[in-house]
């Protein structure tokens, strides 16, 4: 509280309507807890209370409700967190349809919203906003980073990705980087579940490896399909399909393949190994990519929470952009458009006794930025 | 049955002022939010005003209504974002941010998209009329989805809510005020509809059919405007919601939103003039109450909705005001 | 494009095809005697999904997790019949329409309640791994060519019972008169139950062999229930012949036109593009298919009522 001081006057008469320090934080967070796509808002909701408890902080309030993966309902939740709850921070949405949703309208509110997850190009660039922090990646860093990654060892490759937006900017993202040939590039239905037109495709156009990105759902289909066809092609892939809460459902089809991310659990940090201990130690599972981006978030918010009063916003948005905090990723920064400059990691799936896990095995790239950054005047 | 009409009425009456005293109650304690839950029970009471006109008086259960709640979606966040952008739409046409407007291409769009699906789904009946409507959705839905332009499934955000001629509607309660002006409008609309010849073939042709044609009238040209028009009416919803999120995307248009308006209806009173709104205020508040209380909530919804259908036949007005009078 | 490959995709579609027959069997046969429209009955494909998935890993035995998944499908079938169900009969669509959407609520939170929120690992049978060789130097999948089999068995099956035995009689009967089967002393309520299992066990099955092939996890049972309803419309609502016409219909036309539509755009737009415009087609097909057919024949190519 001593960037209080420094508020002079006007902070001043703030203390003295009512003392500042003892006024609760609140964060609203809208995350996804019910229906198809509830187990990643699960390990964000786990990983970031368990974040908050353990600082032991006690003047956050934490306002958590489920958004049931329908944008209109994350829409109609964030509008009671403003309103109603009057919360002072907000964060937890996994998805970009619903983060273009709630973010554009919630920050021109003046909320300032950190998100643990998505990471639309349309944030990025031209509508990134300075109440906007995004503490995970841009949408197309995993694939970027996979095809710089695929220069090295392949000439041919297979895409394939779902037709929507975030499935554009993937393939578009894998083309930005990779130099080799690309054999055919197909979209397939959001929600498909049954890959096998599109294997008969593969197998016939002679590529040397696969690129996908199908998340949830859509990605286990592909990779059990894949295996079973007997397909003796290489395939890679960004991490949302080898996260440790589809591993399980994978099985041994994920063995040996190579994807990217930002975090696997074996990264060597000291904040890292705390986290990884802590999450085990109380949800008896190992943590996620989503749980490790949402733990970065709480201790991020909690590090600007030490600088500076979350009333304050001006004195609140620079304590955060200097991401103060120790990341389990290690290095972590904020670019000019308040998305990370982080190091992008290859992680190869790999079988710890019976559990299905990810060890880190190339850095695709160091300290990498996102392509929108010139766009965005902030 | 003199009485059972009076009691409906006062039924409806006493909803009417609670939908529009709630909010200003709310706006005089300073809790904004119950103003915008409020303006969210108003404009799904409207759409699903508009589906009663196809399915409460015409029999006519369109599956697939959320095809046109988007499009008018879509018609606000199209207009304003090229309002916002100042390009012009096509053939030098220029964008708008005038609600009315918008409401008028809502309405045109949704009349001329509801013609052919109606042209065609309404040469078959019952359950394929179901299916088909849906079908025709679906269509849209996917469409939506992968057609880049617009955002896709991300969506289109509008970054200022559209304006309308005296009023600021970027506030919670002025916004409010023309949602339920509106509505009040729509319900006029279906009144004067029910009550008037046309209303009357159209019952009739829901009942029996044969007859109908008997005496001379077409019971597809008669279904056909109805459903046009029910299309139209929820098209002007669409386009209300948007602004009112400030946001379209083809979850507007996904076969949970033409189930969730069948919902409002059967929960308030199929073909009851004020079915939708008290279909609506119930939905609204269950998923917004049991929402906040478990995460378990659609557990708990689902089991609602099926007591609802189970033991309340006529739905919530059936309930308070008794059995239909008539039709 | 080789033979081998358009051989294979049409196998591709056929297995599709055969898997959604599965599922459009028990809706119609239930909407065919009991004129029931059941939006639930995803729900009982995932339940069979489930109850395969969980059994299969325990006992370590995809076999004895396809007979739990048939059990538990036709248990839950059955109990959603009395308890619900049953009170449905005499109601409109509509409202048939409503409770059983709310049943899906139900069942997926529940589901979700029990298991946990993340997908469970369920593989295919090492019996039925591997490949066999297909004409034109093509290979083609082992298990999907045993679903084809499955679905060609229960078709056979399902005409056999129908024409062949007292339930079947009893079934025609109860399609074309139900006042009738009443008159004759057959115990009606007995029979939609049975029916309704029938309908159950089958969903599950198809549940549980397709969960080898994807996730197994909430919700998996919606996208297919609209595939499901476009086989039944397009077939002809009551009848099992039109399902299984219609069932391959859609899988054929869904599988060749992922397939072709953006190849065939190729000769027009870029490579790109194509794939973008091509998928997009692609989604929207079976429905245009399904909008064309019901224009020509509105109440489908094989209508029971007809």
């Amino acid at each position: 509280m001593k960037n209080a001081l420094a508020t002079g006057l006007l902070g001043l008469s703030l203390m003295a309507a009512g003392p500042a320090a003892a006024e609760p934080v609140k964060i609203g967070v809208i995350t996804t807890l019910s229906g198809g796509g509830a187990g990643l808002g699960i390990d964000m909701r786990d990983a970031f209370t368990l974040a908050i408890e353990q600082s032991g902080n006690k003047d956050i309030e934490l306002v958590i409700e489920d958004d049931a993966r329908k944008p209109e309902l994350a829409v109609q939740i964030a509008q009671k967190m403003i309103q109603s709850d009057k919360v002072d921070l907000m964060t937890g949405i996994i998805w970009s349809n619903l983060a273009m949703a709630v973010v554009p309208n919630a920050v021109a509110q003046d909320v300032i919203y950190l998100s643990p997850n998505a990471g639309p190009s349309a944030l990025a660039g031209p509508n990134c906003h300075p109440n906007y922090f995004n503490v995970a990646y841009q949408n197309d860093n995993f694939h970027e980073a996979m095809g710089q990654y695929a220069n090295q060892d392949y000439k041919k490759t297979f895409i394939l990705a779902p037709n929507y937006p975030a499935g554009k900017d993937s393939l578009t993202g894998f083309k930005r980087f990779y130099k080799g040939e690309i054999a055919g590039e197909v979209y397939t239905k959001v929600g498909q579940t049954d890959y096998a037109a599109e294997i008969a495709q593969i197998r016939a156009s002679g590529a040397d490896s696969v690129f996908f990105f199908l998340p949830g759902g859509m990605g286990i289909a592909f990779l059990k399909q894949y295996a079973q066809s007997g397909v003796d092609i290489p395939i890679m892939g960004p991490a949302f399909s080898f996260s440790q809460d589809i591993l399980p459902a994978v099985g041994d089809a994920a063995l040996g393949i190579r994807n990217s991310a930002t975090w696997a659990k074996d990264l060597d940090n000291e904040a890292n190994h705390k986290f990884v201990e802590a999450f085990q130690a109380k949800y008896g599972r190992l943590p996620s990519v989503y749980a490790a981006q949402s733990w970065d978030t709480a201790n991020l918010i909690l590090s600007a929470l030490s600088k500076a009063s979350v009333k304050d916003k001006e004195a609140f948005r620079a304590a955060l952009k200097e991401a103060d905090f120790e990341s389990v990723r290690g290095k972590f920064s904020f670019n000019t458009n308040n998305h990370p400059i982080q190091d992008i990691y290859i992680r190869e799936v790999v079988k710890e006794g019976d559990v299905l896990t990810n060890r880190i095995v190339a850095k695709a790239f160091t300290d990498h930025k996102d392509a929108y950054a010139q766009q965005c005047n902030m | 049955m003199r009485r059972a009409v009076t009691r409906e009425a006062a039924t409806n009456t006493t909803l009417a002022l609670l939908l529009l005293a709630a909010p200003l109650a709310a706006s005089a304690m300073g809790e904004p939010f119950y103003v915008t839950l409020a303006t969210r029970i108003a404009v799904l009471a409207l759409a699903a005003v508009g589906l009663n006109i196809a399915l409460g008086l015409g029999g006519l259960v369109s599956f697939g209504h959320a095809a046109f709640f988007g499009l008018g979606g879509y018609a606000a966040g199209i207009l304003a974002t090229h309002a916002f952008n100042a390009e012009p739409l096509f053939l030098g046409i220029a964008g708008t941010t005038s609600m009315p407007a918008i409401w008028l291409v809502a309405m045109v769009v949704c009349g001329l998209v509801a013609l052919p699906i109606g042209a065609v789904s309404l040469r078959t009946s019952g359950v394929y009329f179901i299916m088909i409507t849906l079908a025709f959705a679906q269509m849209i839905y996917y469409f939506a989805i992968s057609w880049p332009a617009y955002g896709g499934e991300d969506g289109l955000s509008i970054y200022l809510r559209n304006s309308f001629p005296w009023v600021n509607t970027a506030a919670p309660l002025p916004f409010f005020l023309v949602c339920y002006g509106l509505l009040l409008l729509g319900l006029l609309v279906f009144r004067a509809l029910r009550d008037s010849r046309f209303g009357a073939a159209l019952q009739a042709a829901r009942q029996n059919e044969v007859r109908l044609a008997a005496v001379g009238i077409a019971p597809f040209d008669i279904r056909l405007t109805a459903f046009v028009i029910s299309a139209m009416m929820t098209g002007v919803a669409g386009a209300l919601f948007a602004d009112l999120n400030h946001f379209v995307s083809p979850s507007m248009l996904s076969w949970h939103m033409s189930g969730e308006l069948i919902v409002l209806i059967i929960l308030g009173g199929k073909g009851r003039l004020f079915g939708p709104v008290a279909g609506a205020m119930l939905y609204v508040l269950l998923e917004h109450v049991l929402g906040g209380i478990t995460e378990r909530w659609q557990f708990f919804l689902g089991l609602i909705l099926l007591g609802v259908v189970l033991f309340a036949r006529g739905g919530l007005i059936g309930l308070v005001a008794g059995r239909q009078s008539h039709g | 494009m080789s033979i081998a490959l358009l051989i294979e995709q049409l196998l591709n579609g056929l297995q599709l095809g055969v898997m959604l027959f599965l599922m459009a069997a028990g809706l119609t046969l239930i909407f065919g005697v009991m004129g029931l429209i059941n939006l639930a009955h995803g729900s009982l494909y995932m339940i069979g999904a489930f109850a395969c998935a969980i059994v299969a890993t325990a006992t370590g035995s995809f076999w004895i997790g396809l007979a739990a998944s048939l059990a538990a499908a036709a248990a839950a079938g059955a109990i959603m019949e009395i308890t619900v169900i049953r009170r449905l009969y005499e109601r409109d669509h509509l409202d048939q329409v409503l409770a059983t959407f709310a049943l899906i609520l139900i069942f997926s939170e529940g589901t979700r309640w029990l298991f946990g929120s993340f997908p469970l690992y369920l593989d295919i049978p090492p019996a039925l791994q591997g490949a066999v060789p297909l004409p034109g130097g093509g290979q083609y999948q082992l298990y999907r060519l045993a679903i084809i089999g499955v679905g060609v068995a229960v078709a056979v099956g399902l005409y056999l019972l129908i024409a062949r035995t007292r339930l079947g009689m009893r079934i025609r009967a109860g399609e074309s008169d139900r006042e009738m089967i009443a008159a004759l002393g057959v115990d009606i309520s007995t029979l939609y139950t049975v029916v309704f299992a029938l309908g159950a066990a089958l969903a599950g099955l198809a549940g549980a062999l397709v969960g080898a092939l994807q996730s197994v996890q909430v919700g998996m049972g919606e996208p297919v229930l609209i595939l499901a309803f476009v086989v039944i419309v397009i077939g002809g609502i009551g009848s099992i012949k039109g399902a299984l016409f219609g069932a391959v219909l859609v899988g054929v036309v869904d599988t060749m036109g992922r397939f072709l539509l953006p190849q065939a755009l190729t000769l027009m737009l870029a490579p790109s593009q194509a794939a973008l415009v091509g998928g997009a087609l692609a989604s929207m097909l079976i429905y245009i298919v399904m909008a064309l057919i019901l224009a020509f024949r509105p109440s489908g190519l094989f209508s029971a009522q007809s």
